[in-house]
């Protein structure tokens, strides 16, 4: 144990996507003593794959734009399990933010007056839905996240941020009282473990689309932040929801964004059918993604998909001819021609409903602060870990997220979590130092690896867990197989944790870090499991055939999963924003 | 089954005392896969392979690498773009010093890139909205932001292998330009003055080996020679 070396820091902030550097940013400034902690190098994390764009009320396309209308898309969006007082935030915060991202150079895609350039994207309104659809979301082109963060990581640079790049971030460190005070963490590129010890540490982890077979996300998609915290004893929210992003290149997985029905591209089945104007006769192709999805879905299940198989349908953007695909969405003609061999200024593209976004994860507050409940069901704040980004539920999002609103949840919350953690520190904040023990205790799961001898192999776990995700939890949902499902997981973990690392050795270690991630992907995909079965309604991305109606009576919550007992509680919905009426739940017609 | 033949770089610092190829058989299936899928299959063989991957799709930089002699991305290169003789060999990024397998240390990749001080300079006071910039000074950029800091360039460029502590090498110098082209970056007569001695801009003899591999079509050749105008333009 004294043989560890260990790393003090005010503030350990652990990932380097969107809203981890947004909040190290705020950090760096304040001279505090911090860093930031990721297993790629920052502009390797997923928010680089981020297309369509960072929707927000700046009034550009629309000079007459306001944040409340955006706020009340973001409620309805989120089947009103959004907290109000949250959305609220980001909403009426967002255009700062997204002015301070243009001062620090993001190359925003522009109007001829100069402003920068909205789209339209899915869900979104004027005038509280009652004014048609919006163009709010801000681009660079198609390739906003990239855009986005190479501008953090410059400005980054640019203020003298420490990095701890290609360092993982194995288990959280608890002290006595229950409080996090760090981390252990692995320099992969040395194999050396250290002990991080810090007084604030930041999970900016992001989502954990590898728990399905197909997705859009990232191979580095494990959803470690969710893992340690789940380990650590502390609850998740709103596990059940996730999001199937209408259009995932069939076969590939990869992303072709939303952008592309907002600038006029449509859904068509195989009779050439623009099928989504029977589902959703006003907001047609734009209707929230989860309405877009369950539609394309069941018209695969009646016998209207395309191809051999019948089982997608085909986006049509040739309409739009080559001017437009060059200017507005140049990404998705080499995405298309690449990873469909279809060139969209000629065919249409093969896209499926394809796993894309995490709604749920650690319950936060506005400033990031963990959240987890008393005996007595109240709120009670974690001291010392805080988390932004795709790894948190502050809840923005509820049961479906806005296209767009994900880039501007990380840079709003992001920022917010950096100017909290400042303050705390400015006025002092002491732990009790954790002891031996419980450095020993967060070592254990990665002495277990090193430890095993035998075993089933990681790869071959991992593809069993993503097929049972994908056959028990996707679009649509019912009690047998998902019952079937969760015992189907509980065997999973029991051979997991008895799995085999067979490359021991320290330098750039691939093999240790994937076993790492598999257990992380065990405890997401569980918490999803669980929290599935036991919301008995559907609401938002989460649907359910037995339960075929929203259940405001009963479910009008998010769900608090607890993994010590494995069982799912509720936590209420905030509808109290600070400066508007709440926007009372309604039915959620597009 | 159709087998396809992978000759792979190995070279792992705690065992191995000197880099050797080592030759794998996958089952392709007679499939056109990414070289990416072929590695990850050569890993199920053989867990102590080690390279690096995110994206998977081409955007993140992660997995630039040597393929039958040509730098690009195994995520994003298919088989068929590839193959000679029915081979696939393997090898890392040339140039920088290997740490294990297909990982080089981008160290010096990275120090050329901070070297240009890539971020937006402006030295007059932030507006209350953003800064306004027409349509035809955004397009400036383009070709230019759109780098994904995959080094395939800079280790495809023999001025670089010779002298990458002072030669900023093209993917650094398309991001100097990136900067110098923005209409709304005041720092023009400073980014050049660090540019101006004999290495950082012009040790670039205009092969374009770059411009040749870079895998987002960019063409670090020409920002140089914008560079360079400029430069000049500045000098007189
Ligand atoms: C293809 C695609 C397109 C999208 N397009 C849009 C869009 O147009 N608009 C929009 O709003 N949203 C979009 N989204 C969603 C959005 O991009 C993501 O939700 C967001 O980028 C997540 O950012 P993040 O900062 O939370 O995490 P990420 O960017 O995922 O970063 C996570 C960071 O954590 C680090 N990390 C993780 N685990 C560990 C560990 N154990 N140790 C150390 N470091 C660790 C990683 O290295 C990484 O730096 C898109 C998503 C996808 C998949
Ligand atoms: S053109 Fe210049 S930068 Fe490009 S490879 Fe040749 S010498 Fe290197
Ligand atoms: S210019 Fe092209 S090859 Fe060079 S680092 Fe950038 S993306 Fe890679
Ligand atoms: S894995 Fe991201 S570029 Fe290939």
């Amino acid at each position: 144990m004294s043989s560890m070396r260990s790393l003090t820091f005010d503030a350990i902030i652990i990932g380097g996507g969107g809203s981890g550097l947004r909040a190290a940013l705020e950090l760096a400034k304040s001279g505090k003593k911090t860093a930031v902690l990721s297993k790629v190098f920052p502009t390797r994390s997923h928010t680089v794959s981020a297309q369509g764009g960072i929707t927000c009320a700046i009034a550009s396309a629309d000079p007459n734009d306001d944040w409340r209308w955006h706020m009340y898309d973001t409620v309805k969006g989120g089947d009103y399990i959004t907290d109000q007082e949250a959305a609220e935030y980001m909403c009426s915060e967002g255009p700062k933010a997204v002015f301070e991202l243009e001062h620090m150079g993001l190359p925003f895609s522009r109007f001829d007056n100069g402003r920068i350039y909205q789209r339209p994207f899915g869900g979104q309104s004027k005038d509280f839905g009652k004014g048609g659809q919006a163009a709010r979301t801000c681009a660079a082109a198609d390739r906003t996240g990239h855009a986005l963060l190479h501008t953090l990581y410059q400005n980054n640079l640019k203020n003298n941020t420490t990095f701890l790049n290609e360092w993982y971030a194995v288990d959280l460190v608890k002290n006595a009282n229950g409080d996090v005070v760090g981390c252990i963490a692995m320099d992969i590129e040395t194999g050396e473990v250290v002990h991080v010890k810090a007084k604030a540490t930041v999970l900016a982890t992001g989502g954990a689309g590898r728990i399905y077979a197909s997705t859009t996300n990232a191979l580095i998609n494990t959803g470690d932040g969710i893992g340690m915290t789940l380990r650590a004893g502390f609850p998740m929210q709103d596990m059940e929801m996730w999001q199937f992003h209408p259009t995932g290149i069939y076969g590939a997985g990869v992303l072709v964004t939303e952008g592309c029905r907002g600038e006029g591209g449509y859904l068509v089945n195989k009779d050439g059918e623009r099928f989504m104007e029977r589902y959703a006769p006003n907001a047609k192709d734009l209707a929230g993604r989860d309405v877009v999805a369950r539609s394309m879905v069941l018209e695969i299940l009646e016998g209207r998909g395309c191809g051999e198989n019948g089982d997608h349908v085909y986006l049509k953007l040739d309409h739009l001819g080559e001017d437009v695909l060059g200017k507005r969405l140049p990404g998705i003609v080499e995405l298309s021609k690449t990873f469909a061999q279809v060139d969209p200024a000629k065919e249409p593209i093969p896209v499926v409903p394809t796993c894309h976004y995490m709604m749920g994860g650690i319950p936060t507050n506005v400033h990031g602060q963990a959240i987890s409940q008393d005996a007595d069901g109240n709120d009670q704040l974690v001291n010392g870990l805080f988390a932004c980004g795709e790894a948190a539920c502050v809840s923005v999002h509820g049961a479906n997220r806005l296209g767009g609103n994900s880039l501007l949840d990380l840079v709003v919350f992001g920022r917010a979590a950096g100017m909290y953690i400042e303050s705390a520190l400015n006025e002092g904040v002491e732990y009790l130092e954790a002891t031996d023990s419980d450095v020993e205790f967060a070592m254990s799961r990665i002495n277990r690896w090193d430890e095993s001898s035998g075993g089933e192999s990681v790869p071959a776990l991992k593809a069993e867990l993503q097929d049972i995700m994908q056959n028990a939890f996707g679009v649509f949902r019912q009690e047998d197989n998902m019952q079937e499902g969760v015992k189907k997981l509980s065997e999973l973990r029991e051979r997991i944790s008895n799995a085999h690392l067979g490359d021991k050795s320290r330098a750039f270690n691939t093999a240790r870090v994937e076993a790492l991630e598999l257990d992380n992907l065990m405890e997401v995909a569980e918490a999803t499991a669980i929290s599935a079965l036991e919301r008995k309604e559907s609401r938002g991305a989460h649907s359910r055939y037995d339960y075929p109606d929203r259940d405001d009576v009963n479910w009008l919550k998010h769900s608090l999963y607890f993994p010590v007992e494995k069982k799912l509680g509720k936590r209420d919905v905030n509808f109290t924003p600070k400066t508007v009426d709440t926007f009372e739940p309604k039915v959620r017609t597009y | 089954m159709s087998m396809l033949q992978v000759s792979v770089y190995r070279y792992n610092p705690e065992t191995d005392s000197a880099p050797y190829m080592q030759e794998f058989q996958v089952d392709t299936q007679g499939r056109d896969l990414m070289v990416l899928n072929v590695l990850s299959m050569i890993k199920e063989q053989d867990s102590s392979m080690a390279y690096r991957r995110s994206c998977r799709e081409g955007v993140c930089g992660s997995d630039g690498m040597n393929m039958n002699g040509k730098n690009g991305l195994a995520c994003i290169t298919p088989l068929s773009e590839v193959i000679k003789k029915g081979k696939l060999v393997l090898r890392p990024l040339p140039g920088l010093p290997v740490i294990r397998d297909l990982v080089v240390d981008m160290g010096v990749f990275y120090e050329q890139f901070e070297r240009i001080q890539p971020y937006l300079q402006n030295d007059e006071p932030e507006p209350a909205i953003e800064r306004l910039q027409s349509p035809e000074d955004r397009d400036k950029l383009d070709g230019l932001y759109e780098c994904i800091l995959c080094a395939c360039c800079s280790t495809a460029c023999p001025s670089f292998w010779w002298n990458p502590d002072k030669f900023v090498g093209p993917a650094g110098l398309l991001q100097a330009y990136r900067f110098l082209a923005d209409s709304r970056d005041t720092a023009t007569r400073e980014r050049l003055a660090d540019l101006e001695d004999p290495f950082s801009v012009f040790r670039c003899r205009g092969i374009m080996n770059c411009v040749a591999v870079c895998p987002k079509g960019l063409n670090p050749t020409r920002a140089i020679g914008k560079i360079r105008e400029m430069l000049l333009a500045n000098a007189t």
